[in-house]
């Protein structure tokens, strides 16, 4: 094996591991901070120690030992021996003595501590940044490196955020437990947020580079399954699931072969991922289940689901698609919501009755500068065979699109307008 | 990326001892919790099952047991995982659990890629 191989085999043995490191350090140190640094040393030990020795057969309870060695280490070093760490000390070193293998133990709580670790790095005492850095390196071991390059800023910079919420987090004073009654809802809606944000920030951004995109969005799936597994009372979190797995199971068909963006209603729908829908569906059909019809995140994986059950777009359920944005609407006002709806409206009912909703929309001041606007708008006329003013919604949109494909795209239809105006 | 395992192990085929499938279910549910393990299952052995083959340019049914059959596959998991080199991590612990936990075992674990759009 070459040292590269050895390396990231190292590393991969790490990762497999990681998440019931942390969540063990977290249960026996009650302190996520430490907990974390003691995972990441756990690595640098083994970088340093197993390209000699191999990756032993048992490469989580080689970790384990290690980073509980450290944690003593550490704690009787410490000159301020706190009254919390000399009790702690004396309860683990009774826990080594009774119990050698503490395997069985350790797992028997391991959705639990997961629980807790989740809603400690997304806390909402750290800012929204701070708890996407925290979240992708306690709950996936990304390191601070791939968390930066991902979201195109200076690893300096995540690496501050991370320290600014540790301590943030240890200061606090924060209980390290899952939060119940009145606290879970605000609770649970930071943790959905944080999750929703790193999905996007994978599925949709314009900026970071090209391969961890995908990984983002594995990485927020993967927090959504876990949650949904340590939580499943929960339809907001299901809804959650649902909205990314079919989100998510069209990335084959969102670029064509020389990368460029297709549309929803152009897309070659056989290369959809039907597992993935399934399982999006399924995620869906559990939150109504428990009673979650009408949130937020369910009503949009609804209509994501509109679409993952049209097998051509001909057979898409407009009407229901514009119902449930009208739902959406109510819940949380939003002009981008808004146009949304026009949209389907158009489609459900004819252009007219949209370009009603948009002509509404136009002294927006939040949308003042948001080309999509005159985009759909530009659009139904077009449908409308009013060509002039087709053209100049295009020429407008053209002016405030944010890319050179875009505004190529806004050009072409507003020529097309004109050709048209000419026959 | 999305990996298949496939468990394969000499006939005639051996249930799990008790202490393995404790093991193994202490595993399967870390993964699950860790939204790492997407779908697994166990096979009933080759008699409740059948072939259906084509050769020469005929179908022919065999019902099972196959006696010729070398191996079997006694079951199956399917993992998110982000490269081969997690993959690979994650199928030497599952089979770590049989060498500890079901001495004299033998067998293979097989992980595959799925060919999927990541």
């Amino acid at each position: 094996m070459t040292a590269a191989a050895i390396d990231r085999a190292i590393r991969a043995a790490w990762r497999i591991e990681q998440p019931r490191l942390i969540t063990t350090l977290s249960r026996m140190l009650r302190d996520v901070s430490l907990a974390e640094e003691l995972t990441q040393d756990a690595l640098l030990a083994a970088l340093e120690s197993w390209p000699a020795t191999g990756v032993p057969d048992k490469p989580g309870a080689w970790l384990i030992a290690t980073a509980k060695r450290r944690a003593f280490d550490q704690l009787r070093r410490s000159k301020m021996l706190a009254r919390k760490h000399e009790m702690l000390l004396h309860e683990l070193e009774r826990e080594q003595e009774t119990m050698p293998d503490l395997d069985t133990a350790l797992d028997d709580n391991f959705g639990d501590e997961l629980l807790r670790l989740i809603f400690t790095a997304c806390h909402p005492l750290v800012s929204r940044e701070a708890r996407v850095a925290l979240s992708l390196r306690m709950l996936c071991g990304l390191t601070t490196d791939e968390i930066a390059r991902a979201f195109l800023v200076p690893e300096s910079t995540v690496a501050q955020r991370i320290v600014r919420a540790k301590r943030t987090l240890s200061e606090s004073g924060l209980g390290y437990e899952t939060p119940r009654g009145e606290q879970l809802s605000p609770r649970l809606a930071s943790v959905l947020e944080v999750i929703y944000l790193i999905f996007n920030e994978g599925y949709a951004a314009a900026r970071g580079e090209e391969w961890l995109r995908p990984q983002l969005c594995d990485e927020a799936l993967r927090m959504g399954r876990m949650l949904t597994r340590v939580a499943p009372q929960e339809p907001e979190t299901l809804g959650l699931l649902a909205l990314m797995e079919l989100n998510a199971s069209r990335t084959a068909a969102r670029t064509d072969a020389a990368g460029e963006p297709v549309l929803l209603l152009d897309q070659d729908r056989a290369r959809w991922d039907r597992l993935q829908i399934q399982r999006g569906m399924l995620a869906l059909a559990r939150a109504r289940d428990l009673g979650g019809a009408g949130g937020f995140y369910v009503l949009q994986a609804e209509i994501v689901a509109c679409h993952a059950r049209a097998l051509t777009p001909g057979e898409t359920d407009w009407p229901c698609i514009a119902n449930l944005y009208a739902q959406l609407a109510a819940l949380v006002p939003s002009p981008v919501i808004e146009l949304n709806r026009a949209v389907a409206v158009s489609m459900a009912e004819g252009p007219q009755a949209g370009l009603a909703i948009v002509e509404g929309l136009v002294d927006e001041p939040a949308l003042k500068s948001y080309h999509l606007l005159p985009c759909v708008r530009g659009d139904l006329l077009q449908r409308l065979g009013r060509y002039r003013e087709a053209q100049a919604a295009f020429e407008a949109a053209a002016g405030l699109a944010c890319n050179k494909r875009e505004q190529g795209l806004m050009r072409r239809r507003a020529r097309e307008a004109i050709e048209a105006a000419g026959r | 990326m999305r990996f298949m395992y496939i468990v394969t192990s000499p006939q005639p085929m051996k249930g799990p001892s008790p202490e393995l499938m404790t093991a193994m279910q202490t595993l399967s549910e870390r993964e699950i919790k860790a939204g790492r393990m997407i779908d697994n299952g166990g096979l009933m052995p080759l008699q409740t099952g059948a072939r259906v083959r084509i050769a020469d340019g005929k179908l022919s049914v065999t019902d099972g047991p196959f006696v010729e059959a070398k191996e079997v596959i006694g079951g199956y998991a399917i993992f998110e995982l982000r490269d081969k080199d997690e993959a690979l991590a994650m199928a030497k612990e599952f089979m770590q659990l049989h060498l500890d936990h079901m001495p004299g075992w033998e067998g293979t674990c097989e992980l595959r890629a799925f060919a999927s759009p990541h």
